[in-house]
């Protein structure tokens, strides 16, 4: 494959022996050289052909210019007074980010150089966990080229006044571009922040994100996480959200997808202490060829924890929604009540879903259930709608708008959480 | 209380499988191993058409380029293909004319196990096809149900005097390529039941098989096929035992069922394999694999299985809703205890319009056990108006066992509705309270509770079976309070 001798290139040009990273990116070269790409009858990747994203045409991006004006323009609304982070084409952009909590509180670094400094014990010990924990091709991929990333800490009793927002530009404006945009964030104790993510395509062309982020949420740390994924229908995403309890804390993840080629969604929650909580929240609202694959993993590996999850999608036109949801619960991990729940509605006559709620569990004093449903708009709701002059259309608008206020209630940032309502509603037709 | 209920745990999980003797009945034996001359050999012991060899070697060298499947969430150690005996029969100077001429000692064993092949002795009509080992010893109730039709003998007996109907479905539902172990199946399967409802009947009996293993190192790989013609009706019940051995032994079956239009096929089982020991040695491994279509309109195939034996489980009867209004039902207890290992489940695969299928899954762990349910529901493209749905529920009795779900849901259809739901619970201490309060007993209120949590599909089974089967029941964990 072609595109295979383009990363060996790529990987190659971009060595640099003297780099704290090098170790960890050539380490992880190997992992992927011999993982490869996954391919469907991978257990993993069953419905998503994540190959065909991977094409020969595809461009490794490199550095290119990002205006001011741009920027500015694809600001998400409401967010003047965030912290903001900027990718380009996968590598952190210093001088384009802005933060407004100060360093007392909020540390944001290359990765590179936390590795080399008073960070690079914590670096050391959780950069490349999520490979560790699920090995996975192109999580070894995105770690080969991590050297761009960015180390993003929340000190020790620091609430951020504003939240963290990362954008992720992908200039596609050569060809068929790539990006691998990596992080590792540090919430220390009793820390709380609030991070969101966000993808635009600029240049009109096809793009590929490659992503990882590893969070790690110390004792008593409350982190809310927000990814939202509208790029358009050129460009195909697969990224891993992988977060760790440290210590007794709160996590909670919303996942939207509004638009993409092919999106595959990988977020893992592994509790690894007593009493943790967590949530997991998601909405893919999906038309055209979209196919969003949510791939999500709770994983309860202490006694006493609480952990939530629910994902809706809406499927209209050809598109494929995929959801696969794990619920561990070790062998230890006693008192654990762990739910979830996927619900799906097929509007298209050619949508179709896929999913996979999928429980194992070691552990007997437990409380663990999961439900699934597919199906259409509930006939009677429509008709009570009609009968009382609503039109169809309108109608159908109401209920779906109604089936997804439950995901965006979950965003906590109301600036955010509006305007993720006005792309739905938009989307929707919705003009109540 | 908690020891004490530990002691009623104790003591009950660790009841005797009943089953475990053997009979010493002389046997007619192929060499261990298997090759194309063993596929002749078996082929040649029961006299088979030329086209009947030409199907088993097809099968065989399709075998031979298959790969044993590894992702059912069991472990075992491998199996040696080439250690196992493929046929075994019990000698008999000629097969018997009436039932009276069947081996006394067959006929004993068969009573031990609680099965009567004397008709006249029968208080309820049970028609039953005794199978030991490789092959099949009696059936009973034959005339009787020749006179309206129904066709009910071994698969040898089939093939040589049915042998349009045996080339016509054998293989239709499973085919021999479908998967590793049916394509073993194929090529070795020694005997079976076959069972032909002619259009319009009604059979006037319930149709049981009895599987008994007895000799050592033997593999029983039967094929079962039910063809229930336009409106007719069958209900089928199996139940199985084998004799307790240190090694373990290898059962691969394959059950096809044909429902053509308006017809309905009830088929139960009552999963009684030797389990192994408490420390996990030896045991049944039943690899099997069961299907059934519904090729015809409004057509109707009703999975019930009660899975209390066997060390590795590994099984999924399916429905095939290929006519338009047909119907699928799954219901399902799987029992797991000590070292035992299941992973059963089914599949439902819509593909006519209006099909409903319905899913009941209920596992029960205890001791270091582990329990998966592995489920498919497929709703095609044109499966207009399909809906499905599942319930799986684990109850988990002791700390060191587990319980898993797997179910796949794939739906192309935007007017199918499809439902899935899932628990996973233990015995609640305010449960038994309740019943302690109540003058109930700890021992007699888990029985309670799990019979309650049974329930759904033991109202399923057919009345006979049902009673074995809540017996089965409470022998394998009455009184488990983790």
């Amino acid at each position: 494959m072609e595109v295979i001798n383009n990363l060996t290139k790529a990987f190659a040009s971009q060595e640099n022996p003297s780099s704290p990273l090098h170790e960890f990116q050539s380490d992880n070269w190997k992992t992927f050289a011999g993982l490869g790409l996954p391919a469907i009858k991978h257990e993993e990747w069953k419905y998503t052909r994540i190959r065909n994203a991977y094409a020969d045409n595809l461009v490794i991006a490199t550095d290119a210019q990002l205006s001011a004006a741009t920027l500015s323009a694809h600001q998400l609304p409401g967010t003047d007074h965030a912290n903001r982070i900027v990718f380009l084409n996968g590598r952190y952009q210093a001088g384009l980010s802005s933060f407004q909590d100060d360093s007392a509180s909020l540390v944001v670094k290359p990765l590179e150089t936390a590795a080399g400094d008073e960070d690079a014990e914590f670096v050391n010990l959780h950069l490349g966990h999520s490979q560790k924990y699920h090995p996975d091709g192109i999580n070894a991929l995105n770690a080969a080229f991590a050297a761009g990333g960015v180390y993003i800490r929340v000190n020790k009793g620091k609430s951020l006044n504003q939240p963290v927002v990362i954008y992720h530009f992908t200039d596609s404006s050569n060809g068929y571009a790539f990006s691998q945009p990596r992080i590792l964030v540090n919430a220390a104790e009793a820390s709380a922040a609030s991070i969101m993510e966000t993808y635009v395509n600029i240049g009109g062309g096809e793009s590929l994100t490659n992503e990882v982020i590893e969070i790690c949420a110390a004792q008593d740390a409350v982190l809310h996480y927000v990814k939202i994924q509208n790029e358009g229908a050129k460009s195909s995403h697969s990224g891993t959200t992988h977060i760790r309890q440290l210590g007794k804390c709160l996590t909670h993840a919303v996942t939207l997808t509004l638009s993409g080629k092919l999106v595959r969604n990988n977020l893992n929650m592994v509790m690894e202490a007593e009493h943790g909580e967590s949530h997991m929240y998601g909405l893919y609202l999906l038309n055209g060829d979209t196919l969003a694959d949510n791939h999500t993993i709770v994983d309860n590996a202490m006694p006493h924890c609480f952990s939530n999850e629910l994902y809706k999608g809406i499927l209209d036109e050809q598109s494929t929604g995929v959801f696969n949801g794990k619920i561990f619960v070790r062998k230890d991990a006693q008192k654990t009540n762990a739910y979830q729940s996927n619900k799906n509605i097929l509007l298209g006559d050619h949508a179709s879903a896929n999913t996979k709620p999928q429980l194992e569990i070691f552990a007997d004093d437990v409380k663990c259930s999961h439900g699934c449903t597919i199906g259409k708009l509930d006939e009677d709701a429509l008709f009570y709608l009609k009968a009382r002059g609503i039109s169809e259309q309108k109608a159908k608008a109401l209920l779906l708008h109604a089936f997804a206020i439950d995901i965006l209630d979950q965003i906590q940032h109301e600036a955010i959480r509006e305007y993720a309502d006005k792309l739905i509603s938009e989307r929707l037709s919705f003009d109540f | 209380m908690q020891e004490e209920n530990d002691d009623i745990l104790e003591q009950i999980t660790s009841s005797e499988y009943k089953y475990g003797f053997v009979t010493d009945i002389e046997a007619d034996e192929a060499p261990k191993g298997l090759s194309e001359d063993i596929v002749r050999f078996i082929s040649a012991k029961k006299n088979e058409p030329e086209w009947m060899l030409e199907y088993r070697l097809k099968a065989y060298r399709q075998w031979l380029t298959m790969e044993e499947p590894t992702w059912p969430n069991v472990q075992y150690p491998a199996i040696n293909f080439q250690d196992v005996i493929y046929y075994s029969a019990p000698k008999q100077k000629v097969a018997p004319n009436s039932l009276d001429e069947i081996d006394p000692e067959l006929r004993k064993t068969f009573e031990k196990l609680g099965i009567s092949l004397d008709e006249q002795k029968r208080i309820s009509g049970v028609a039953v096809d005794a199978v030991i080992d490789s092959v099949s010893v009696a059936t009973t109730f034959k005339e009787e149900l020749s006179k309206v039709g129904v066709i009910f003998c071994s698969m040898s007996e089939a093939i040589q005097e049915h042998p349009e109907l045996i080339k016509k479905y054998l293989g239709s539902v499973v085919p021999a390529t479908d998967n590793f172990f049916s394509a073993l199946n194929a090529a070795v399967f020694s005997d079976g039941s076959f069972c032909y409802i002619p259009k319009g009947v009604r059979c006037p009996m319930e149709l049981s098989t009895y599987f008994r293993i007895n000799a050592a190192n033997t593999g029983q790989f039967e094929r079962t096929l039910i063809v229930a013609e336009e409106g007719s009706y069958v209900s089928y019940l199996e139940g199985c035992t084998a004799p307790m051995r240190d090694e373990n032994q290898l059962h691969a079956a394959v059950v096809e069922i044909v429902a053509m239009e308006k017809a309905e096929v009830k088929y139960s089982t009552v999963q009684n394999w030797y389990p192994g020991d408490k420390e996990g040695k030896g045991g049944i491994y039943n690899f099997v694999t069961k299907r059934g279509i519904c090729a015809g309109d409004h057509s109707k195939i009703s999975w019930t299985q009660v899975e209390t034996g066997s060390s590795v489980t590994w099984k999924y009867p399916s429905v095939i809703l290929k006519g338009d209004h047909s119907i699928g039902e799954f219901y399902s207890v799987a029992v797991t205890n000590n070292f035992q290992q299941a992973d059963t489940g089914t599949k439902m695969v819509h593909i006519g319009k209006n099909t409903r299928s319905r899913i009941v899954s209920k596992g029960i762990s205890a001791g270091k056990s582990q329990n998966s349910y592995r489920g498919l529901v497929s709703v095609a493209k044109n499966a207009s108006n399909s809906r499905n749905f599942s319930q799986c529920d684990s109850l988990l009795l002791g700390d060191k066992c587990g319980a898993h779900t797997f179910p796949y849901i794939e739906v192309k259809n935007n007017t199918a509705i499809v439902e899935h739901e899932a628990t996973t619970s233990k015995i609640g201490e305010d449960q038994i309270f309740y019943c302690n309060q109540r003058g109930i007993d700890t021992e007699t209120a888990v029985a309670l509770i799990i019979n309650g949590f049974a329930k759904e599909v033991m109202n399923q089974l057919p009345m006979e079976f049902a009673v074995e089967a809540q017996k089965l029941l409470a022998i394998s964990l009455e009184g488990s309070v983790g």
